[in-house]
């Protein structure tokens, strides 16, 4: 199985110019045990993503989407294959993303202001000017959290903030630092639906006003349709991207797209292909040894 | 009467009825005070060598002081080593397990034929009986860190040590003070322990040297004293405890 690119004949707005992010063949087994036993988490992931490009990822739960995003912050160096972000191979840590959660995880003894300044108390070239500039950097803070609605809640701390409100907290947190690139791993998940659209539009917006390249990870078929410029579809045991597909639809997008019949037709040519992935694992008929569910 | 009055004086209410039940039976079944006397009889050996009992008193909380203290030095740097490194967690927590399993009266003689009688061997007892709860509750706030949140820090280019002190300390504060409420009543019975062997000094002395005389009065007014002691210790760390770390405990009053 190979990367079917399911665009009719639109080739993919990362090849024009060099891309940002480029994954060529990489492979990743979590240990030297699962690599001597080839139990990848990952297999041959090779995709390319543009600057400003807006990806989603999505596939059945435990299918490496979380070891893809390790591999792309530079968390976790691949065993095979070599990984290139912003023209430099990965060796480390990468300062240049942000990253949130399914979680907000911020800190309950931080009011929002000091949870979303916490990063510039650590990466530089902030964290070296970060007491004698706070103020400046409060101010940005300040701008940043007004942009996705929480004007007013600077002091408030992240108990006192609804759900969808702690997740807008922690994008902001994911941004202060200005990264290039942004990931986000089920960001909404756990919000009710009413919220999460009213997050999606906020995050079209932040991307649409600041064009960092975003790569969402993500169960919803639509919420990956609405933001995404190419929508990944991996499998899983051991992880494969499996469909490359484009969505072209129009934007600015509206959340009223979602009820055309563009939208829900791409929507369920995605399904299909999960739906095929699903089955093919139920029935086993693949023609490897067992895999081993591999722990994130 | 509201709710939280209630609750305020429900410990009170509690104390006064228990009082109550004990003198009751003490009269009631006419208990000779040499074996188990009345809290009025309590009471007036409280007062009555009330400038004794002050004395041992002041010695046996200035020694519990000194031997918490460095109990919360000591147990909060293993804390830190044990929860900050999986090979020091590995390493020393099962020796710290079997050690705490040692019953610390019986290091009092041993102490004795170290340091002598007196406050030497006082002071390590309440150390010893204590430092066990700030450990394992420093170590367990800083190793259960959010993954995803350590993730979010690493990326940024965060050393292990400013996760440990930009999350891991803060985060295991409200653990800190809930183990310190604990250390600090043990710490009272560590000195207690030891001073009733080797010492000449403090509460534990006084309480053999009244068993030894059947003044059993005396003895029960200075457990009354020791009680006291430990229960205002508990209650000022309490209120540190909300002062500081009111962020956990949002519950409570809301």
């Amino acid at each position: 199985m190979t990367l079917a690119a399911n665009g009719q004949g639109h080739p993919g707005r990362s090849e024009e110019s060099p891309p940002f992010v480029d994954f060529a063949h990489v492979w990743l087994a979590y240990n030297e045990e699962l690599l001597a036993n080839e139990q990848f988490a990952v297999e041959d992931i090779d995709l390319r993503i543009g600057a400003g490009e807006f990806i989603a990822i999505v596939g059945p739960s435990g299918c490496g989407k979380s070891t893809f995003m390790k591999l792309a912050t530079g968390l976790r160096m691949p065993s095979k294959g070599t990984i290139l972000i912003d023209g430099r191979e990965v060796a480390g840590p990468l300062k240049i993303t942000g990253m949130a959660f399914q979680s907000s995880s911020l800190l309950p003894w931080r009011t929002t202001l000091d949870n979303v300044l916490l990063p510039l108390e650590i990466v530089e070239p902030y964290r070296s000017t970060f007491r004698a500039k706070r103020d400046e950097y409060a101010e940005k803070a300040k701008k940043l959290l007004q942009s996705v609605g929480l004007g007013g809640y600077e002091n408030k701390f992240p108990w006192e903030l609804s759900g969808g409100m702690q997740q807008r907290a922690s994008i902001c947190r994911a941004l202060i630092h200005e990264p290039k690139m942004l990931l986000l791993d089920e960001p909404f998940g756990a919000l009710d639906a009413f919220t999460r659209e009213e997050l999606w539009c906020i995050l079209r917006d932040l991307w649409t006003a600041q064009r960092f390249t975003v790569i969402l990870v993500t169960h919803d078929l639509r919420e990956a349709v609405f933001l995404a410029d190419t929508v990944y579809v991996m499998s899983r045991g051991p992880g494969r991207m499996l469909v490359r597909r484009e969505i072209e639809l129009p934007r600015p997008r509206d959340l009223e797209v979602t009820y055309t019949k563009g939208f829900t037709d791409v929507v369920h040519e995605l399904r299909e292909h999960i739906g095929a992935i699903r089955k093919l694992l139920t029935s086993n008929t693949e023609d490897r040894k067992p895999t081993v569910e591999i722990a994130q | 009467m509201t709710r939280r009055d209630k609750e305020r004086y429900a410990p009170w209410a509690l104390l006064v009825a228990t009082l109550l039940l004990w003198e009751l039976i003490c009269r009631g079944f006419n208990v000779s005070e040499f074996i188990f006397p009345s809290p009025s009889r309590i009471a007036t050996q409280l007062w009555e060598f009330r400038a004794v009992i002050a004395g041992h008193a002041w010695r046996t909380f200035w020694v519990t002081m000194v031997g918490f203290g460095i109990s919360i030095v000591v147990g909060t740097l293993l804390g830190f080593l044990i929860g900050s490194s999986r090979t020091a967690y590995a390493a020393i927590y099962p020796l710290m397990t079997g050690f705490n399993a040692l019953p610390k009266a019986a290091f009092v003689p041993i102490l004795v034929v170290w340091f002598g009688i007196g406050v030497g061997p006082a002071v390590l007892t309440a150390f010893l009986i204590s430092f066990f709860p700030i450990t394992v509750n420093i170590a367990t706030g800083l190793a259960t860190i959010e993954p995803e949140l350590e993730d979010v820090l690493r990326v940024l280019g965060a050393k292990r040590w400013d996760v440990l002190v930009k999350v891991g300390l803060p985060r295991s504060m409200p653990y800190f003070y809930g183990s310190l409420k604990v250390a600090i009543t043990l710490a009272f019975v560590g000195t207690t322990v030891s001073e009733m062997t080797a010492s000449n000094e403090g509460i534990g002395y006084l309480l053999m040297a009244a068993g030894s005389s059947m003044q059993m009065g005396l003895a029960f007014a200075g457990l009354v004293v020791v009680g006291a002691m430990a229960m205002g210790m508990y209650e000022l760390f309490a209120v540190v405890e909300k002062r500081t770390t009111g962020w956990a405990h949002r519950g409570a009053h809301a």
